[in-house]
């Protein structure tokens, strides 16, 4: 039964990790390079630019659930399993993600570089 | 991409990982979470374990998103992916833990999609760039 709740943990911090960086890439792409304008503008006007942002809330929010749900995850599970299933499965995720919603050019390769770290990382967690 | 770009997605390859390791050391002390006492989660972070994983992984989150300022999300979670061999690496260099021949494979499936994505663009998708200018312009009114 601990594994059927571990794979429940799994499943809900893949889905509030994809929508957490989602949004924080959606935030952070209308805030703007954030070196160039720490250098303008000084870090207290970045700061307070970014934590005005609804989608750096919103995406903060959702990153607050998947660090929970892994953090209860890893009480039941070993981070061999929790740290590589969530790993991968979130990077398919982000993929669809970025496509879906932030209107990111996911061509063959960046396709083939998320399959290519997502079968690494499944080998290097069952090996 | 410039020397700044670099040790920023640096940087979350590097606390990341830590990060992890450090939860992961912190959970084990706290023990098990009875799933009828959900929130005694919320205890577990006063172990001092999670506290300095919690200090990395933040510096992790900051980087990742100055590295999202700059680059696609889908060009950042691949390229920050090294994080995994670097576990590896660490695990085998300071732990003197034995690495098989299939995670040989697993750390070369990585390196190469991190290869692959990393000669791409950095940023695609220029219509939200137009909308954050827009912004931007009606903000400086």
């Amino acid at each position: 039964m601990r594994l059927a709740y571990t794979w429940v943990c799994i499943l809900v911090t893949v889905v509030a990790a994809a929508g957490g960086d989602v949004l924080i890439a959606l935030a952070m792409r209308r805030i703007g390079d954030l070196g160039e304008l720490g250098a303008r503008l000084g870090i207290f006007a970045v700061v307070v630019r970014i934590f005005s942002s609804g989608a750096f809330l919103s995406g903060i929010s959702l990153m607050a659930i998947a660090f929970f749900s892994n953090l209860i995850g890893l009480s039941w599970a070993d981070l061999s399993l929790m740290g590589p299933a969530t790993a991968s499965l979130t990077f398919l995720a982000n993929a669809l993600g970025g496509k879906l919603f932030l209107g990111e050019d996911v061509d063959r390769r960046r396709w083939l570089a998320t399959i290519f770290v997502c079968a690494g990382v499944l080998l290097i967690a069952r090996s | 991409m410039t020397l700044r770009k670099y040790l920023v997605i640096l940087s979350v390859v590097v606390f990341g990982p830590i990060g992890d390791a450090f939860l992961a050391r912190g959970m084990k002390q706290t023990g098990a979470i009875d799933v009828s006492h959900l929130t005694h989660v919320f205890a577990a972070v006063a172990n001092p374990w999670i506290i300095l994983g919690i200090a990395s992984l933040l510096a992790s989150m900051a980087s990742y998103m100055t590295a999202l300022s700059f680059a696609d999300l889908t060009y950042v979670l691949p390229a920050t992916a090294l994080g995994y061999v670097n576990m590896v690496f660490i695990a085998h260099l300071w732990l003197g833990e034995h690495i098989s021949v299939i995670r040989w494979g697993g750390i070369a499936l990585i390196v190469m999609g991190v290869g692959w994505v990393a000669r791409g663009p950095l940023r695609t998708g220029n219509h939200l760039v137009d909308v954050s200018a827009s912004a931007e312009q009606q903000e400086s009114r």
